[in-house]
C-alpha cells in the first residue's frame, strides 16, 4: 500500500441502534472511518453486517444514533441522499440491472454526474452528445480498469457469477464515490476470482484513493487486505481495531471459535 | 386475393392502435411494476382536454384557424397530461414505494374514477368531437395489382403512421439517452437505481408524462373516429389482450401484440365468422389472451418469473 496516506475521520457513526419489530438487529454501536482506509465489519451470518451497511446507505433508518459524514449530520438521509453524498455501494446478491448490457449497466453510475435535460437528450445532438461521450470516457477507464473489456456489450445476465460481481463494482465505481461500501465482495467466488477482487480492491483504494468498507465473513482475506477491522455479533459490537489487535482478542476468538457461549 | 390483403391491413391499422394503448400499459408497468387500471381513464380525460380546448381556444382568442386552434390545445392537453402525472406521483405513488402490487392496483383504480369523475367535472359529459382534419374519404390503392384494388381507409392509414412514429420515437428514447437508460434502470431494480443516485420519484413522473402522451395520441385518435365519450375508457379493455399476448414488461411486444390482434380479429371475423354467425371480433382478442395466459403466462416477449424455492 504505497502511495496513499489515512486521513481524518471521514464517516463517524455514533450509537446505531436498529429494530425490527422485537429483533434488534443492532445495538448501539460506534465506530469511525478514516480517509482512504480499508475498513472491515466482519461477524458471522445474522450478526448485524448488512444492517449496518444498509444504515450507513440510508436504505434503513436508524431508531437511535448519528451518522456524521465529512462534519455533516446524515441520520434522515435515503439512499439516492446516501449517493449524491458521494457514497457507492455493491449488493451481496448482485443487484444488476438485467437485460440492459455491461456498459449501460456502468453507464447508469455516472446519472448523477449528467447534466443535459431531457430535452437535450430528446434532441440529442449537442450538449447531451458531447456529454455522453465525456461519461463513456470514463466508463470506459474503469471497463480497462477491472479487465472487463471484452464483455463490454455483453448483457449482464448471461454473465458467470465472479464477472457479475466485478461489474457491479464496476458501476459503483463509476460514479466516483468518496466512500465504496462493498457488500460481501467475494462470497460465492473461488479461490482466483477471489484473488482478483482483492486486488482490484486494492487498487482502487491506492489509485483513487476511495475510502473502502467492506462487509465480508471471509476472515482469512479480511485480514489480509483490511487496515482496520470491526467485529459484530449478534447486533454488538466485540471488537475494534488493526487485524492483529482483533485476532488476539479474547471476545472475538470467543465469538468465533465458540469457546464460552 | 385482394381481398385478403384488405382485411390483413385493416388488421394491421386497428392493430397499432391497439398498440398505443397498450404501450401506455406496459411503460408504467415497466417502471414501477404498477399494473395501471387509470390508462383508459388518462385516455378520456385526455381526449376531454383536446375535444374542449380546441372549442374554447378559437372562442377566447377569436380566430378561425382550425390548424392552429388544434395546435394550441394539443399543447395545452400536454402540459395539463404533465400535471396530472406529476400530481399522481406527489398524492399517490410517492407514498406507495415498495408497497404490494395489489395496493398499487387499488391506487390506479382510484386514480381512475378521480380522473373519471373529474375530467367529466370540468370539461363536461356529452359527446364531443375532436377534428383534426384527418381525411375520412377511402382510397384504392394498387388498381394495377389487383383487379378493382384495394380499398384503405385513408383515416385508418395515417393514425397507424402516426401511432407507429410514436413507437419508434419511444423506443430510440429508450435505448439511446441518458434518461431512457435510467428509466431501463429503475425497471430493472428500484433499489439499486437509487442507491447508485436515480431519483426514482422523477423517473415515475417522467414515465407517468410519457404514458399520458401516448394516452393523448390514443384519445385524439379514437376520438375523432369515434367521438369523445365516455365509452373511450373501454378502449383500455381492447388492450388488455394485446399486453397479455405480448408481455406486460416489453415495448416490442406491447406492439406485435396489438398487430397480432388487430390481424387476428378481422380475419377471424371474416373468414371464421361465417360459419359461428360472426360476432368474433368481439371476443376473439380475450379468448387468444385466455390461451396465452394457460400455456405462456408471461406472454411472448415477457420476462419469465422464476421463483426461486
Amino acid at each position: 500500500m504505497s502511495g496513499r496516506k489515512i486521513g481524518e475521520v471521514i464517516l463517524d457513526l455514533k450509537n446505531i441502534s436498529l429494530s425490527f419489530g422485537g429483533v434488534k438487529a443492532l445495538q448501539d454501536i460506534s465506530f469511525n472511518v478514516l480517509e482512504h482506509e480499508v475498513r472491515a465489519i466482519i461477524g458471522h451470518n445474522g450478526a448485524g453486517k448488512s444492517s449496518m451497511l444498509n444504515v450507513i446507505n440510508g436504505v434503513y433508518r436508524p431508531q437511535q444514533g448519528d451518522i456524521i459524514l465529512r462534519g455533516k449530520h446524515h441520520t434522515n438521509m435515503d439512499s439516492y441522499g446516501a449517493a449524491n453524498a458521494g457514497l457507492a455501494r455493491t449488493f451481496q446478491n448482485i443487484a444488476l440491472f438485467k437485460g440492459m448490457s455491461v456498459l449501460d449497466n456502468i453507464m447508469t453510475g455516472r446519472n448523477l454526474k449528467m447534466k443535459a435535460n431531457m430535452l437535450q437528450q430528446a434532441v440529442w445532438f449537442g450538449a447531451a452528445q458531447r456529454e455522453e461521450l465525456e461519461h463513456r470516457a470514463k466508463v470506459e477507464e474503469i471497463i480497462d480498469f477491472l479487465e472487463i473489456q471484452h464483455i463490454r456489450k455483453t448483457p449482464v445476465g448471461r454473465l458467470p457469477y465472479g464477472l457479475q460481481k466485478r461489474v457491479d463494482l464496476a458501476r459503483a465505481l463509476a460514479m466516483e464515490p468518496q466512500i465504496l461500501l462493498l457488500d460481501e465482495p467475494m462470497a460465492g467466488m473461488n479461490v482466483e476470482e477471489k484473488q482478483d477482487m482483492c486486488r482490484f480492491i486494492l487498487d482502487v483504494n491506492d489509485q483513487f484513493g476511495t475510502t473502502v468498507v467492506l462487509i465480508e465473513h471471509d476472515m482469512g482475506v479480511v485480514m489480509d487486505i483490511s487496515d482496520r477491522v470491526v467485529v459484530l455479533d449478534y447486533g454488538k459490537k466485540i471488537g475494534d481495531g488493526t487485524p492483529d489487535e482483533v485476532r488476539a482478542n479474547p471476545d472475538v476468538i470467543s465469538a468465533y471459535l465458540g469457546a464460552s457461549h | 386475393m385482394a381481398f385478403f390483403l384488405e382485411t390483413l391491413l385493416g388488421g394491421l391499422m386497428s392493430g397499432m392502435l391497439y398498440s398505443l394503448v397498450a404501450l401506455g400499459f406496459v411503460l408504467i408497468f415497466k417502471a414501477s411494476g404498477v399494473f395501471n387500471f387509470a390508462q383508459g381513464a388518462m385516455v378520456l380525460f385526455a381526449a376531454l382536454a383536446m375535444a374542449r380546448f380546441s372549442e374554447w381556444i378559437p372562442a377566447w382568442l377569436g380566430m378561425d384557424n382550425l390548424f392552429m386552434a388544434n395546435v394550441l390545445a394539443f399543447a395545452v392537453s400536454v402540459a395539463i397530461m404533465f400535471v396530472v402525472a406529476w400530481l399522481i406521483e406527489r398524492l399517490a405513488l410517492r407514498y406507495l414505494v415498495n408497497q404490494e402490487g395489489a395496493t398499487l392496483l387499488m391506487a390506479t383504480l382510484g386514480i381512475a374514477y378521480v380522473l373519471d369523475g373529474f375530467g367529466q367535472t370540468i370539461f363536461g359529459s356529452d359527446i364531443y368531437k375532436i377534428d383534426v382534419g384527418m381525411p375520412k374519404e377511402p382510397v384504392m390503392m394498387l388498381e394495377s395489382v389487383f383487379e378493382g384494388g384495394i380499398l384503405i381507409n385513408k383515416e385508418d392509414f395515417i393514425a397507424a403512421l402516426i401511432a407507429a412514429l410514436l413507437v419508434i420515437s419511444l423506443s430510440v428514447f429508450f435505448q439511446k439517452t441518458a434518461t431512457g437508460r435510467a428509466l431501463r434502470a429503475v425497471a430493472a431494480d428500484h433499489q439499486a437505481a437509487q442507491s447508485i443516485g436515480i431519483p426514482l420519484g422523477r423517473i415515475w413522473v417522467i414515465v407517468w408524462c410519457v404514458a399520458g402522451i401516448t394516452a393523448l395520441v390514443a384519445g385524439i385518435i379514437w376520438g375523432s373516429k369515434l367521438g369523445v365519450q365516455f365509452s373511450l375508457t373501454t378502449i383500455a379493455l381492447r388492450a388488455l389482450p394485446v399486453v397479455i399476448l405480448g408481455g406486460l414488461t416489453s415495448v416490442p411486444g406491447a406492439i406485435i401484440g396489438g398487430l397480432i390482434i388487430g390481424v387476428g380479429e378481422k380475419l377471424s371475423e371474416v373468414y371464421l365468422g361465417p360459419y359461428v354467425g360472426g360476432g368474433i371480433e368481439i371476443w376473439f382478442a380475450y379468448m387468444l389472451a385466455l390461451v396465452f395466459l394457460l400455456f405462456r403466462p408471461q406472454g411472448l416477449f415477457g420476462e419469465k418469473i422464476i421463483d426461486r424455492v
